[in-house]
């Protein structure tokens, strides 16, 4: 009831915005996490980034190495897992983004490719 | 000891036991705007009509001391008792005695209203404020929320299950609700949550408050969990009386019938409300009341998917269960959400014996990539599936767009509705006239000297033809095209055919919906 009347009030002052679905734009609100979705941003296999938070424990590698496919590159420890994270691919490290013992968060790049 | 003294031992016994935590923790309890269980009981249920079992049920705990404590009910209250003069099952957890911790004895009190519940074939509603699982019973904790999890499962689709969730519920504890037909919630009450903030802290360095990460708010608008957000207790407890008064009490019954009433037409005049252009907003809602006895209508899961509107609402007396694309929020897209809560709906009224009728206006599924990957394919789906499995009367109005898979997903013909009509103002295309005109005369509109100008033609041109419902009643996918003020006669016509409806499908265990 209370949230039926908070939805009536904000229909007198709506802010409408439009929607384009098969070239047709339509008038219409949008939901809260209409408005928050991120943007798609595809995969930069040049960057390693944290898949989830924790602790960096070791680190195999320092800027400017040359690192072959399947070599390690760090020690990740995130719900109560070590987790070794192996290169990509073959290539020079351009940057290492963490210390030993930092914490980081998801999506957090760790280690950037040349 | 004679009768007078037995009597009066009973009695002093049951003060014991109404007592509850004491006095301290029911002060507590009060001080953040709660109500005690038996106060949460007697508020739902009819004046008088609370019989309680298993007042004196001893706990089972034996090991870290336990075996000394004395916990009245061991934290949860149970019994029978009456809504509008209708038997139910009820239950309610006590924080006030050890923060309503689920241990063996507890269990046991709800699994026995349970059982009960689902051979009377009454209503069970459960009250959810617990801490938890009781660490000091360790196994017999777990064992006690599985065999909970099973019942709710059995029962599930033969006895309506309402939960209500007034305080914590955490851990395996959420999964209860999560398997009844109705979750509740209250403004800064209630709390749902597998992993609470201080071990999303620890082990993940994200810091949330308890009301952002499983509050009312959050459960209603983003997660669709609850189906109720209501800012007080009493407001919640109206909420469940209503919807009571709109569901039948077991999968063999219909709802109680009500003595019909006109619409509200001068407040909802079906005439009104929408505009013949299909790119502009209004609200669908109205557009049900302008329908439904005496214009009410009790919408469920009213904050999340908005997109599409689903709940209760009566014509001639008989509950009635809405589905209605909503082109003021989204355009009314199907999306992820708004599949997910109409095909459950669906599936609830087709459980309970509640006739569907659908509303369309939408443009169709809502393009993106965070749709695609969050698998809009398989959510999609859902709704076909419901509404093909459905054997309710189902009876659906085209009173705007349907375009495409849109068009097919909202109880089309060919997902077996018993009756579909159109207003004049439908249009039934396999996509909007913009959209089609640019595929079907690419090359025109390419090699033109004005390619906008020709663009513009052909898309008129397109509208002329198509934008109707008359291409698809030629077709007999439709039956009939009506006015919007015979929309309410249509469906009771329909409803009055269809009383003796009888459909059954080739035998089966059970189907595989894309869950």
């Amino acid at each position: 009831m209370e949230a039926a009347k908070e939805i009536n009030t904000k229909m007198k002052k709506p802010s409408y915005k439009s929607l384009l679905v098969e070239n047709i734009k339509y008038r219409t609100l949008l939901t809260k996490k209409y408005k928050e979705k991120k943007a798609y941003a595809p995969k930069d296999i040049k960057k390693i980034t944290a898949f989830i938070p924790g602790t960096i424990k070791k680190i195999y590698v320092e800027k400017g190495e040359k690192v072959k496919e399947g070599d390690k590159l760090l020690v990740f420890e995130a719900m109560k897992m070590k987790n070794v994270i192996i290169s990509p691919m073959d290539g020079t490290i351009k940057q290492v983004n963490v210390k030993v013992g930092e914490r980081v968060t998801k999506n957090d790049i760790l280690i950037e490719f040349n | 000891m004679g009768l007078k003294q037995k009597t009066a031992d009973l009695k002093k016994r049951m003060r014991e036991a109404v007592k509850g935590g004491g006095s301290k923790a029911i002060e507590k309890q009060k001080a953040i705007g709660k109500k005690t269980a038996r106060e949460r009981i007697i508020a739902i249920l009819d004046r008088k009509s609370f019989h309680e079992y298993d007042m004196f049920v001893k706990h089972a705990g034996k090991d870290f001391d336990m075996d000394k404590k004395f916990l009245p009910g061991d934290g949860v209250i149970t019994g029978t008792g009456t809504m509008s003069g209708h038997p139910v099952c009820i239950y309610a957890q006590d924080f006030t005695v050890a923060g309503g911790s689920l241990g063996w004895a507890h269990a046991k009190k709800i699994t026995k209203i349970m059982d009960h519940a689902l051979k009377l074939k009454v209503p069970l509603i459960g009250i959810n404020d617990s801490g938890g699982a009781r660490i000091q019973e360790g196994v017999n904790a777990l064992a006690g929320y599985g065999e909970i999890f099973y019942r709710n499962t059995k029962a599930s689709g033969v006895i309506p299950q309402i939960s209500v969730i007034l305080g914590p519920c955490a851990g395996g504890a959420v999964y209860s609700p999560a398997l009844t037909d109705f979750v509740f919630m209250v403004d800064n009450v209630s709390k749902m949550f597998i992993t609470g903030p201080e071990v999303i802290k620890t082990v993940l360095g994200e810091e949330i408050s308890m009301e952002e990460l499983g509050g009312a708010k959050v459960h209603s608008e983003i997660t669709g969990n609850a189906h109720f957000y209501a800012e007080s207790e009493e407001e919640c407890f109206y909420q469940i009386k209503q919807l009571i008064s709109f569901i039948p009490w077991n999968n063999e019954k219909k709802a109680e019938t009500f003595p019909k009433k006109p619409p509200k037409t001068r407040q909802f005049n079906i005439d009104d409300i929408m505009p013949a252009d299909p790119r502009q907003p209004y609200d669908v809602r109205k557009v049900i009341k302008s329908i439904c006895d005496d214009s009410e209508f009790f919408e469920v899961q009213e904050l999340f998917a908005a997109n599409i509107v689903i709940g209760f609402g009566r014509i001639a007396g008989q509950t009635i269960g809405f589905v209605a694309n909503q082109p003021l929020v989204l355009a009314g897209v199907l999306d992820v959400d708004s599949s997910d809560k109409a095909a459950r709906f669906i599936r609830y009224c087709d459980a309970f014996n509640v006739p569907l009728v659908t509303l369309v206006d939408l443009p169709g599924y809502l393009p993106g990539i965070d749709q695609e990957h969050a698998g809009v394919i398989r959510h999609g789906a859902k709704i076909l599936y419901a509404y093909s499995e459905a054997t309710v009367p189902k009876i659906t109005v085209i009173i705007r767009k349907a375009y495409g898979g849109g068009y097919i997903a909202m109880c089309s013909h060919h997902l077996r509705a018993d009756f579909v009509c159109a207003w004049p103002t439908a249009e039934i295309a396999v996509m909007g006239p913009e959209g089609a005109a640019n595929i079907i005369f690419r090359n025109e509109i390419k090699n033109a000297e004005n390619p906008d100008e020709m663009r513009k033609q052909k898309v008129k041109e397109y509208k002329n033809k198509f934008a109707n419902p008359y291409v698809a009643a030629a077709y007999g996918y439709i039956d009939a095209v009506v006015e919007p003020r015979e929309t309410r006669s249509f469906i009771v016509h329909a409803l009055e055919v269809s009383e003796q409806k009888d459909e059954t499908g080739p035998k089966k265990k059970h189907g595989i919906p894309p869950v």
